[in-house]
């Protein structure tokens, strides 16, 4: 079937889905990028890919909007005025959401709402209908879940009335990270954070002195995590995501030698030429920053952009190449692993971006978390599910590998609903991680309606919705459907 | 405080402390159900107290398995505090604390004050678990440095406590008082298997207690659960909520702050 006429009829899709769907069916009728065979060689074998980004670039992959100042200074292309009160600010986010593009047609990123909120918060009841019902209208307008909110360090009375709401609503949307640090996060507002995860597989924590630390170091004063749990740049954003599967890489290389040696490295090469043609169309050509009014009213600026390295499989090529030795048990393999991480970073880190200012040109490396119809490739540099290990040592035999990832890598963990009754067990444990070394740190019970698949969330009520072969809200939940069939999201090993 | 806060040990006593030797059960490094928080578990092994219900009817001998020659040693082991210490430490980031239970930690009273005195000196606060069977008002060396208490109060009336547990309630129902008014006690536990002992008068006695020493200590009470029994308890009738909802009812009505059940 043709697929425009396959989106068009298909039942399981709402009319707003379709039209997304029928975006992407002409956008790839597009051919405006210059492609060279090598590289679209490993693109048609699988080894590169562009995450269904579509053949012409028009739109960053994320937009992280400075949220800040929109609500210190409103918008003269939406004719608002700066927010007085917490109905203004909540109805001026919800506006500006509308118009904040990003590969998946919603916002990637809502803001660090604590901090955006907490000025308007008077009386406190008031506060908490407003602030409910901004959160019911993201969850039923911005069907996908991976629209990103953001909380903390600090605890504050809107943190708190968002935390104790998401709990309540027991919503997909929005994602939500708490930045954990040790020094401004106060234990009860993190156990308060651990509690609502259990029930609704968020907030996950982000190891705040790192992001902010990197960030810093890369010349942004703040960053955000957006989408699945991407740290990026705030006021900027990622113009695209592309990965390299590793996991389909292995069997190009006879041996380690000369997966080292040649096999990885001109995979590198080719992937960081994919992604400056990526690059190149959307900045040198589209017009998408030469037009927004994003840009005008410097709510992100060009030059705060970058673009991602992601990487996909790490578990299966080291396996492949280990000799027996498994990765996530045997430190052998986890050194291959290291190895296998440490070669790709040099050659990201060397490469200069001709079109991006952000870092110096270079790129951020991600480790990406899967598509829905990846079989047998372990999301990023994570060990496979139904092989891992006892928590601490899962926890330690990760987090070397997290710090090459500043636009993100993170582990998810899925507890005994028991744990309910001591959410400081949980606190504790991912307050433990973040020490260790963990950038990021996701968890829920086993038994909870709200289920993290990879990166992203969804019901459980509504994959059954979709089972029966009805539409569904979020267009995530068909994602997540595929992702518990192919990867096993749900026989994630059970922490008690 | 009428236990008095004793300093953590200076450098010389806690070379002492360290060569401590005691028998330990088990230790687990991650637990979530002994106390707040995610807290290391040492179970040392033997108890006293013969309880109908045990859970755990394995720790009860004072005994330690025979290791072999160049092979690791088996649970239960014989073990330096020292060695406790460094079993525990590689996962300190990840806790808020230890909990020293058993078997019957006051079983091992200068093992049990060493432990509680090298964690806690080291930033890893020490709660006891205990059947209250030790006299803890003669050792300010265990009070003054174990951040808290947890104790079972298996039945208040002593002849019922007899039958249960083959064993005396005098120093339990001592310990209850004497750590609720040290500001001590973090939690009392009940556990509730129908028809085996009087639930009521117990819940109520115990959060009386707890009241008139104006303790803000939680009131735990626990269903019968057959897991880990010996044979003969497995059939011992479990409570329904009603009756669970019943006692906590009547431990609020007597002045315990905060009760659970579980």
């Amino acid at each position: 079937m043709n697929p425009a006429q396959r989106v068009v009829t298909d039942a399981t899709l709402t009319i707003q889905q379709k039209i997304n769907g029928l975006a992407h069916v002409a956008e790839d009728q597009l051919d405006v990028l210059r492609v060279g065979p090598d590289v679209q060689e490993l693109r048609d074998a699988g080894v590169i890919c562009d995450l269904f980004e579509g053949a012409a670039p028009y739109r960053p992959r994320y937009v992280v909007p400075d949220y800040e100042l929109f609500m210190r200074q409103g918008s003269e292309f939406l004719g608002l005025k700066a927010p007085a009160d917490i109905w203004e600010a909540t109805a001026a986010l919800l506006i500006l959401y509308r118009h904040v593009p990003s590969i998946t047609s919603f916002p990637v990123y809502l803001g660090d709402l604590d901090a955006l909120l907490e000025p308007f918060v008077g009386d406190e009841a008031e506060a908490r209908k407003a602030i409910g019902l901004f959160l019911t209208q993201i969850d039923r307008t911005l069907n996908d879940s991976f629209c990103h909110a953001d909380l903390g360090p600090a605890a504050t009375k809107a943190g708190r009335i968002i935390l104790e709401l998401t709990r309540e609503q027991q919503n997909a949307v929005p994602n939500l990270t708490l930045k954990y640090d040790p020094e401004l996060t106060p234990p009860d507002f993190a156990e308060l954070a651990a509690a609502t995860a259990l029930d609704t597989a968020k907030p996950s924590f982000a190891n705040h002195r790192i992001f902010q630390s990197e960030f810093r170091a890369m010349g942004s004063d703040d960053y955000a995590i957006a989408s699945c749990y991407n740290g990026l740049p705030k006021g900027g954003g990622s113009c695209t995501l592309v990965r390299l599967n590793l996991a389909k890489l292995a069997p190009r290389a006879a041996d380690r030698d000369q997966l080292l040696s040649s096999v990885l490295p001109e995979a590198v090469d080719r992937q960081l030429e994919y992604i400056d043609e990526r690059v190149r169309f959307l900045v040198s050509e589209s017009g998408f920053f030469q037009s927004s009014f994003l840009v005008r009213e410097g709510l992100i600026h060009p030059e705060r952009f970058s673009a991602m390295f992601g990487l996909v499989g790490l578990a299966e090529c080291v396996n492949a190449h280990s000799g027996g030795a498994r990765f996530g048990h045997d430190d052998e393999a986890d050194e291959l692993g290291l190895r296998i991480i440490r070669d790709i970073d040099a050659r990201v880190r060397s490469h200069v971006s001709p079109y991006l200012a952000f870092n110096g040109g270079r790129f951020l490396m991600h480790a990406q978390v899967g598509i829905d119809s990846d079989t047998g490739v372990s999301p990023g540099c994570r060990i496979p599910i139904g092989q891992e290990p006892e928590l601490p040592e899962h926890i330690v035999r990760s987090a070397p590998f997290h710090r090459y990832f500043p636009s993100g890598i993170g582990d998810v963990f899925a507890f005994d609903p028991t744990t309910r009754r001591n959410p400081g067990h949980l606190r504790d444990i991912a307050a433990g991680a973040l020490k260790s070394g963990l950038r990021y740190f996701s968890a829920y019970a086993a038994d909870a309606d709200v289920v993290r698949i990879t990166g992203y969330l969804v019901k459980r009520s509504e994959l059954a919705r979709l089972n029966r072969g009805e539409a569904t809200m979020q267009d995530t939940t068909a994602l997540g459907r595929n992702a518990i069939n192919n990867l096993g999201v749900l026989e994630r090993r059970v922490r008690s | 405080m009428s236990g008095g806060a004793a300093p953590f040990p200076s450098r010389a006593e806690r070379r002492e402390l360290a060569a401590r030797e005691g028998r330990v059960a088990r230790i687990l490094t991650f637990s979530a159900v002994d106390g707040p928080g995610n807290r290391a578990a040492v179970f040392l092994q033997g108890c006293s107290f013969d309880c109908v219900y045990c859970h755990n009817p394995e720790t009860r001998p004072a005994v330690t398995a025979k290791a072999r020659p160049d092979e690791q040693p088996a649970w239960p082991r014989a073990m330096t505090a020292l060695g406790v210490v460094a079993a525990v430490w590689p996962y300190r980031a990840f806790l808020s604390g230890v909990t020293v239970s058993g078997g019957e930690c006051g079983e091992q009273p200068d093992f049990l004050s060493a432990l509680v005195g090298l964690f806690g000196g080291l930033g890893l606060p020490a709660l006891v678990d205990t059947n209250g069977s030790l006299d803890y008002a003669a050792r300010p060396d265990i009070v003054g440095r174990a951040a808290g208490f947890m104790l079972d109060l298996k039945a208040w009336d002593p002849v019922e406590h007899r039958r249960l547990t083959g064993a005396d309630n005098a120093h339990v129902i001592a310990n209850l008082r004497f750590l609720a008014a040290a500001g001590k006690l973090v939690e009392l536990r009940t556990v509730v298997s129908p028809g085996l002992f009087d639930a009521d008068s117990t819940v109520r006695h115990g959060a009386r207690e707890l009241a008139a020493s104006g303790s803000a200590a939680r009131y735990a009470l626990i269903r019968f659960r057959p897991q880990g029994t010996r044979k003969a308890a497995r059939d011992l009738p479990r409570p329904d909520d009603a009756t669970m909802e019943r006692l906590a009812a009547i431990a609020r009505e007597e002045g315990a702050k905060d009760v659970r059940i579980i």
